[in-house]
């Protein structure tokens, strides 16, 4: 079936099955491989991309149900390569990050919190923080450094 | 994953007339649990029946009770949850926070973020996994299930373990139920996966009366606990919950805990859900 979606503010359609993923739909078919596939039972949010602004986890939805949906992966939060965005930001000069691997749906969690907290005028504290990041699994930097950015990079984006 | 056709429907009409053409059709929801179930190919339906467009079945109502002279009472607006609502939604609703608090708190605690964004409550109710959170709100508070043909009251409609009361081809459109005077939620959730261990939710309706019921630790799925109603109707108390006797008999034994820990674990989500 032909699917058509926006993706990162751009319209794109490709021919795939029924079954397909909207994390294979990004990955294998528009080739934007920045949005990873960690763990493929949902549970360890590398997949996290915003569906109509809404952090999903994209191995667990169908490319079909995201029919005519506008979807941001993380190639679409930077303006270029030398401008970056300030989550991004803040997980580079915080050290938010050792692979790397877990760090692309680490960021679009974090901007979805935080513009959720932003919208309802809600302090993002770090124990808000922490309970937020509960989709998301990093397995090397014990977490302390990801929630460091994430503050920061909250910071900056009121800022922005 | 298995091979599946894709269909969408925006209306519950919508959704049972393409699944009376389809031998074996199932309505695709949030997604949050048959999806994962698909791809571990633990479920192969042959059609998938998308209900996320169906604007109508999305959304909470809530009517508002007639004060009755001078008097007034807490708790008794009927509140509606349409069946597409998310956990989201349901925890984000400031109107609902006001008059139902425990049923917010509950859907904000569900999964993750990313999880409420997609899951509804009517797959939850749906698929009644035995240690789901709406379940057990829905037993304690007596809520009434509507499908495309008919309401069934949750005691009748929740049957055990991923069993319900729903003929093939039926689908939910809307919880509803009273909101109580009094309501708690207690949940030790599993480390892990974040479903409740065991979950208690009590209510206490405006006409005082006291229901209970206990998800995550029964073998059969969520159910009522009689004597906790028993002593809470007696007594309102964390100090009539300590003095009785949770037995161990029906409860659930896995990896996670035995049958004689979930009964500790009753007493204290109850006492829990209480303060």
């Amino acid at each position: 079936m032909k699917i058509a979606m926006t993706v990162n503010g751009k319209s794109v359609s490709r021919e795939v099955s029924d079954n397909t993923l909207l994390v294979e739909y990004i990955r294998d078919h528009l080739r934007l491989t920045g949005t990873h596939v960690g763990c493929d039972t949902s549970q360890c949010g590398a997949c996290v991309v915003h569906v109509d602004g809404q952090a999903t986890k994209s191995c667990t939805m169908l490319a079909a149900s995201a029919e005519g949906l506008a979807v941001t992966t993380v190639e679409g939060l930077a303006k270029s390569k030398d401008d970056l965005h300030p989550m991004q930001v803040a997980f580079k000069e915080n050290h938010g990050l050792q692979c790397g691997f877990c760090t692309p749906g680490m960021i679009m969690t974090a901007t979805d919190m935080v513009t959720r907290y932003h919208t309802q005028g809600k302090e993002l504290t770090e124990d808000a923080i922490r309970v937020h990041l509960e989709g998301n699994i990093c397995r090397c930097t014990g977490y302390h450094n990801i929630v460091k950015s994430i503050a920061d990079g909250a910071s900056k984006m009121t800022t922005v | 994953m298995y091979e599946t056709n894709f269909h969408k429907a925006s209306t519950a009409q919508d959704a049972a007339a393409l699944l009376a053409k389809s031998d074996d059709g199932k309505i695709l929801a949030g997604g949050q649990t048959l999806i994962p179930t698909m791809k571990q190919r633990l479920a192969a339906p042959a059609d998938l029946v998308d209900l996320s467009r169906a604007e109508a079945l999305r959304g909470v109502t809530i009517t508002k009770r007639k004060k009755m002279g001078i008097m007034k009472a807490d708790g008794g607006e009927t509140i509606t949850i349409g069946a597409m609502t998310t956990h989201a939604e349901v925890a984000g609703d400031t109107e609902l926070a006001k008059v139902c608090p425990v049923i917010s708190g509950l859907a904000a605690n569900i999964g993750d973020p990313a999880v409420r964004h997609r899951g509804t409550i009517g797959g939850s109710v749906a698929n009644n996994d035995p240690a789901a959170d709406y379940p057990a709100a829905l037993m304690a508070l007596r809520a009434t299930i509507h499908t495309n043909s008919r309401e069934i009251k949750a005691e009748d409609y929740f049957q055990g373990m991923f069993a319900t009361a729903l003929a093939d081809n039926e689908i939910i459109t809307a919880v509803s139920f009273q909101a109580p005077a009094v309501g708690g939620y207690g949940k030790f959730p599993n480390p892990a996966s974040r479903y409740a261990m065991v979950g208690v939710f009590i209510a206490k309706s405006v006409d005082g009366d006291v229901c209970v019921a206990v998800t995550g630790a029964g073998d059969n799925g969520v159910y009522r606990h009689a004597g906790l109603e028993a002593a809470l109707s007696a007594d309102w108390s964390t100090t009539a919950i300590e003095a009785i006797e949770v037995s161990a008999d029906g409860l659930m034994s896995d990896l996670h805990g035995t049958a004689a820990y979930r009964a500790n674990l009753i007493k204290v989500m109850a006492k829990r859900a209480l303060v």
